[in-house]
């Protein structure tokens, strides 16, 4: 069973071209999770113990209050990751994330990965690196969209 | 006669008290027969009372049955509750000038005082819970206040519980303990067809001195015990309500709300009969001449704008509609009110068009810790190498 | 034991009818944005309305309805009642029209308030984050912890955003404040290229606020949202949670706790709220998915 996690982990794009020692060291703290069409990955204000690395299906990132109802930031599909929280204290999810569809991940737990990082500097700065990398995209990409780049006052 | 005193009456003396109660300018009501369910009604004597009837009642299902004796009170309760008098499903508050001068203060004052006849202990349980929402906090609700002051309640221990009562657990009932004015209890026995009454106030003592009344004996306080012992041990629904506001409260994930939500068609039936639900919409309208009048009407928080904020109602879903009436009924009430908001009537059981039994979906929420929905995911087996990531088709 | 069923009956006789309105005349109207205006009242009997800051009264569109608007008045201004509405329907859209003259029904002040006059309030620093109009129902308390009488010299910071530059309300008590003393801080969400103020959201301005965290209170208001991630992110920098207070909002019909529309939990916002410490029940009611 953990051959198979090993494989999916370094088959996922966060991870992708790590080497085997490494991919198998972060394999040790994974399993192979499913989830249902509008079951919830992650809660808003509970604590923030996994990174989902997503293989199969599509995932929404949203907001709650009784003054807005439920809203969509985004989505995240396979190949993505989801969860990221439990980087730093106090360790607790901002947002909620819910399967659209079937969704099948492999879960990372958080305190093992940790762990991983604390114990082995190198591991620590790769993983980091490759974090920040998505971080730093999503933040782009953020930025752009509260442009309202397609807004009304575009004359065309 | 005084506060506390007990004496016998037979069926003449209830007429004549009854009779009492209309001739000193009351306006008599108490249970009847009608559109087949017991319901207020006029009452002038006590051949207006439901005599010689049964209540079949179960989750969903309510049949009154004839039995063709002379007794009054063996059923238990009807869809109808004595809110309805002191605070009526729609009332107006106010008129006034389009400038804000008030031209009308409402009907609530100067009405006629009213004497229920034939209330049920857990009827006056909820009347205690109302007086409780609105008469007890900062300011007092001069509308209900202004025929709920004057009432006189003259209430029918219970002897033939239905299948959908629990006031046992509720600590409300079958026996009357207070805030009555007399207390009856129907006693069966060879001596004839008499009551045992139980004085609870000065004006009730008064009424009682009016009619002729016997000296109680012993046989007959046992009689009353007996009548009160059988009522609570044909009690068959519970509610286990010690912790049971902490309970619900953890409940508050459980994958049950969702079930339940499969079956609740959000109608508010049980917000219609339930004795204590008090929640109102308020609603201005004005007409040609520019008259505003202010409406009061009864609302259930299984209306889909009972939460409506600028933005759209807070609570959609079925789920969460069911939630926040149960979990207030039995757990936020104590928290704003320092009463249980559930005397145990049952009506929301009868009365549920499919027929949901609170009881039982308190007991299906609390039996264990159930918290579910939330990752992280059941496992699966992991598969021997990279799958296509098209996220589509594969199960 | 007592006759309770009298218990009933041995009620003090009830006052004038909570449920009736008090006509008010608009005195004085001003138009903060394109859907948010400001109306001064004075009574038609000429007496002096009571309040604190923080609460609310329910005015009445006569013929339209009535609504729950925060009091924005400072209790050191003499002179008429102010209440800054936002039209988002039918009744504060008829508010948002009045004009000097007009009659506008008023019953309260209902609700608890942001409790300038505790001792929570009297020493230390406060950090008052306001988000759109929540800047309204905090302008009477910033303005008196402006003034307080505070021996040990506690500031007041006022964080305020906005979606964009025209939809910040009160610029003027804005500039006033920071010549009085506090320290403001104002951010919008996005800004036309003329705009040399700060962009971004309020919680990026909370680390500039230079108090220390262990004696200093903060008073949230805005959209739940925001004020929960700014409670979340001021509590990361070390405030305690029970000095932590929000402004919730749910539907207020009757302002006295009877017609349970206001309910959130336990609580009964026109009588419980709407300030309420951020601590506990109320963190976890404002994440509590209600779908």
């Amino acid at each position: 069973m953990t051959a198979g996690v090993d494989a999916l982990v370094a088959s996922h794009p966060l991870f992708a071209g790590l080497p085997g020692d490494v991919t198998s060291g972060i394999a040790q703290c994974a399993r192979n999770v499913a989830f249902g069409p509008g079951e919830l990955l992650l809660v808003e204000g509970r604590p923030a113990d996994t990174l989902f690395l997503l293989r199969r299906g599509r995932v929404a990132i949203e907001i709650h209050a009784a003054d807005r109802g439920t809203l969509v930031v985004e989505t995240v599909d396979a190949g993505g990751a989801v969860g990221w929280s439990w980087l730093f204290p106090p360790y607790r999810w901002h947002f909620d994330a819910r399967a659209l569809g079937p969704v099948g991940a492999v879960a990372i737990d958080a305190a093992c990965l940790r762990s991983a990082m604390e114990a082995d500097d190198a591991l620590g700065r790769l993983l980091v690196t490759r974090v920040a990398g998505v971080l730093l995209e999503r933040l782009q990409a953020t930025r752009l969209r509260l442009l309202d780049l397609y807004g009304a006052d575009r004359a065309g | 006669m005084r506060f506390g005193s007990t004496a016998t009456i037979d069926r003449r003396g209830l007429d004549l008290l009854i009779a009492g109660l209309v001739e000193a300018g009351f306006e008599t009501k108490g249970p009847t027969v009608r559109d087949g369910a017991i319901m207020p009604g006029t009452i002038l004597t006590s051949a207006d009372l439901p005599a010689g009837v049964r209540d079949a009642q179960g989750p969903g299902r309510y049949r009154l049955e004839q039995v063709g004796n002379d007794r009054l009170f063996d059923w238990a309760v009807g869809p109808g509750s004595w809110k309805a008098e002191f605070f009526p499903p729609s009332q107006e508050l106010w008129r006034s000038t389009p400038t804000g001068e008030i031209a009308s203060h409402g009907p609530g004052t100067g009405t006629t005082p009213l004497a229920i006849v034939g209330a049920r202990p857990c009827e006056l349980a909820a009347m205690a819970v109302l007086d409780r929402v609105l008469l007890d906090g900062a300011v007092s609700d001069p509308h209900y206040a202004a025929r709920r002051v004057d009432a006189f309640v003259m209430v029918a221990e219970c002897g033939a519980p239905a299948s959908t009562c629990f006031c046992t657990s509720m600590g409300t009932g079958p026996s009357a303990d207070s805030h009555f004015d007399l207390a009856l209890t129907e006693l069966d026995g060879d001596t004839g067809h008499r009551f045992l009454v139980r004085v609870g106030s000065d004006r009730g003592a008064a009424v009682l001195e009016g009619v002729p009344h016997a000296e109680t004996v012993p046989a007959e306080l046992a009689a009353r015990d007996r009548v009160l012992a059988a009522a609570s041990d044909a009690i068959i629904r519970t509610i286990h309500t010690e912790g049971l506001a902490r309970r619900l409260a953890d409940a508050v994930d459980h994958p049950r709300w969702e079930e339940i939500a499969e079956r609740c068609l959000a109608c508010g039936n049980c917000t219609l009969v339930c004795p204590t639900c008090f929640c109102s919409d308020v609603s201005d309208t004005t007409d040609l001449t520019g008259e505003v009048r202010r409406d009061r009407t009864w609302a259930s928080c299984f209306d889909l704008d009972h939460s409506y904020l600028h933005g759209g109602p807070v609570r959609t879903s079925v789920s969460s509609r069911y939630r926040q009436w149960l979990t207030h009924k039995l757990s936020t009430w104590w928290d704003q009110f320092d009463t249980p908001g559930c005397v145990g009537c049952g009506r929301c059981v009868a009365w549920c068009p499919v027929g949901i039994d609170l009881t039982a979906e308190v007991a299906a929420l609390t039996a264990d810790d159930g918290r579910a929905g939330i990752g992280p995911g059941r496992p699966t087996d992991a598969e021997s190498g990279p799958e296509s990531t098209s996220g589509e088709g594969t199960p | 034991m007592p006759a309770e069923a009298s218990a009933v009956r041995d009620r003090p006789p009830i006052g004038p009818d909570p449920l009736e309105p008090v006509p008010y005349r608009v005195v004085d109207r001003r138009r903060e944005t394109d859907d948010v205006t400001t109306l001064s009242l004075e009574s038609l009997a000429g007496t002096v309305p009571v309040f604190v800051p923080g609460q609310f009264n329910m005015l009445t569109a006569y013929g339209v309805g009535e609504a729950a608007i925060s009091v924005s008045s400072s209790r050191r201004e003499v002179g008429a009642l102010r209440h800054t509405v936002r039209d988002v329907g039918p009744v504060t859209a008829a508010l948002c029209r009045a004009r000097p003259g007009d009659v506008v029904g008023v019953r309260g002040a209902f609700g608890t308030p942001w409790g300038v006059d505790g001792d929570d309030l009297a020493t230390g620093d406060v950090v008052v984050v306001a988000g759109g109009i929540g800047l309204a129902p905090l302008r009477g308390a910033i303005d008196e912890l402006i003034h307080r009488a505070d021996p040990d010299g506690g500031r007041v910071f006022v964080v305020a955003g906005a979606r964009e530059p025209a939809q910040i309300i009160f610029g003027d008590d804005l500039e006033d404040w920071g010549r009085a003393g506090a320290v403001i801080a104002v951010t919008v969400d996005t800004a036309p290229s003329n705009w040399a103020g700060h962009i971004g959201l309020v919680t990026s301005l909370l680390g500039g606020v230079d108090c220390d965290p262990a004696t200093t209170a903060s008073l949230i208001c805005g959209p739940e949202i925001m004020m929960r991630f700014t409670a979340r992110a001021l509590i990361d920098r070390g405030l305690d949670p029970r000095r932590i207070r929000v402004s919730m909002e749910r539907n207020m019909q009757c302002g006295l706790g009877w017609c349970g529309h206001c309910q959130l939990g336990p609580f009964l916002l026109c009588r419980d709220g709407p300030v309420l410490p951020y601590a506990g029940e109320v963190a976890r009611l404002m994440t509590e998915r209600e779908r």
